[in-house]
């Protein structure tokens, strides 16, 4: 992509994000969402998210080591970290460190 | 609450400049995007040399959710002026309507509802646009060895795990995942969005088996 098309992917994320968002707050009129609607909205998170990190974290990554792929080990580390503190910040601290120390132990 | 936007936007930063981003443009984008998750999507998107219209389409999935949080406190904002509603409506991220969600239908009659949103997004658009500024700056000074790239998978499993909250949560998440990897080498992502959609469905659908059996559970 290049940069100009950057600028236009940012400025049509910005319009669709203030749409969705502001859609019933400016809205004149009473509109409800249909309930199966609203039901499925609450499993959009889980399905795309997971959908961008299962292959993001099984793609065999240039830390592959013969069949011990750093990335992934690294990344269920992190995994267990995110479930049990739900802390961003200790996900990416364990995370990262978690690279680095196969790294330099394997690498 | 400003603690985990500055985290986040710092990350967000670093990992924007690792996927071959301008700091600028990363920043360009908190400023009028302000939607974490799908800004993080749209780093590993561009980063991966995904078309215009996936990075739009993705974005427009992932930020779904931001109209059930609209219409759910759009019955309480109708006095207010289009402008307030718009300005409310920029600011309305996931952890503002958190908080609003509970606070709106307690009967106090002191409580400004515009005040108590404004006063909670303007700090938190504020705090998300420096700290990925800051992250952006950062990012740039670090040598490829640390492998900081590899804080845009991280911060994914972050927001995932969370947001599996129950079962049909943990079904929609294998679904997406699982097919997400079988139909990987599908051109233009489709893969992705269509993993998301069949996980959408069948969270959906397992929710609505589970709400019909005699022993629901939360």
């Amino acid at each position: 992509m290049s940069r100009p098309e950057l600028w236009v992917a940012i400025a049509g994320m910005a319009l669709i994000t203030f749409t969705l968002r502001s859609s019933f707050l400016l809205a004149a009129n009473r509109l409800t969402l249909p309930p199966l609607l609203r039901r499925s909205l609450a499993y959009v998170p889980p399905a795309v998210l997971a959908a961008i990190v299962a292959p993001a974290l099984a793609q065999p990554s240039d830390a592959a080591l013969g069949p011990i792929d750093l990335r992934l080990v690294a990344g269920a580390l992190a995994a267990v970290v995110a479930w049990r503190t739900r802390s961003i910040l200790a996900t990416f601290a364990v995370g990262m460190a978690a690279l680095w120390g196969l790294t330099w132990l394997l690498g | 609450m400003l603690l985990g936007a500055a985290p986040f936007g710092l990350i967000t930063g670093v990992s924007a400049v690792a996927a071959g981003m301008a700091a600028l443009d990363i920043t360009l984008m908190s400023l009028t995007v302000f939607a974490g998750a799908a800004q993080l999507t749209a780093v590993a998107l561009v980063g991966g040399g995904a078309a215009l219209w996936v990075v739009l389409l993705t974005t427009l999935m992932i930020n779904l959710r931001h109209v059930m949080y609209s219409a759910s406190l759009a019955p309480w904002l109708r006095g207010e002026s289009l402008a307030a509603r718009a300005a409310i409506g920029a600011l309305l991220v996931d952890h503002v309507y958190a908080f609003a969600s509970l606070r709106f239908p307690r009967r106090e009659r002191d409580l400004d509802r515009r005040d108590y949103v404004l006063g909670m997004g303007l700090p938190m658009w504020f705090t998300w646009t420096t700290a990925t500024a800051v992250g952006a700056f950062l990012g740039a000074q670090v040598p490829p060895a640390w492998q900081l790239d590899f804080a845009v998978p991280l911060m994914f499993l972050a927001l995932l795990i969370p947001s599996i909250q129950n079962s049909p949560g943990l079904v929609a998440a294998l679904t997406g995942g699982g097919l997400a990897l079988a139909l990987a080498g599908l051109p233009f992502n489709l893969g992705l969005v269509s993993a998301a959609l069949a996980g959408i469905a069948a969270g959906t659908a397992a929710d609505r088996i589970l709400a019909a059996s005699p022993r629901r559970r939360a």
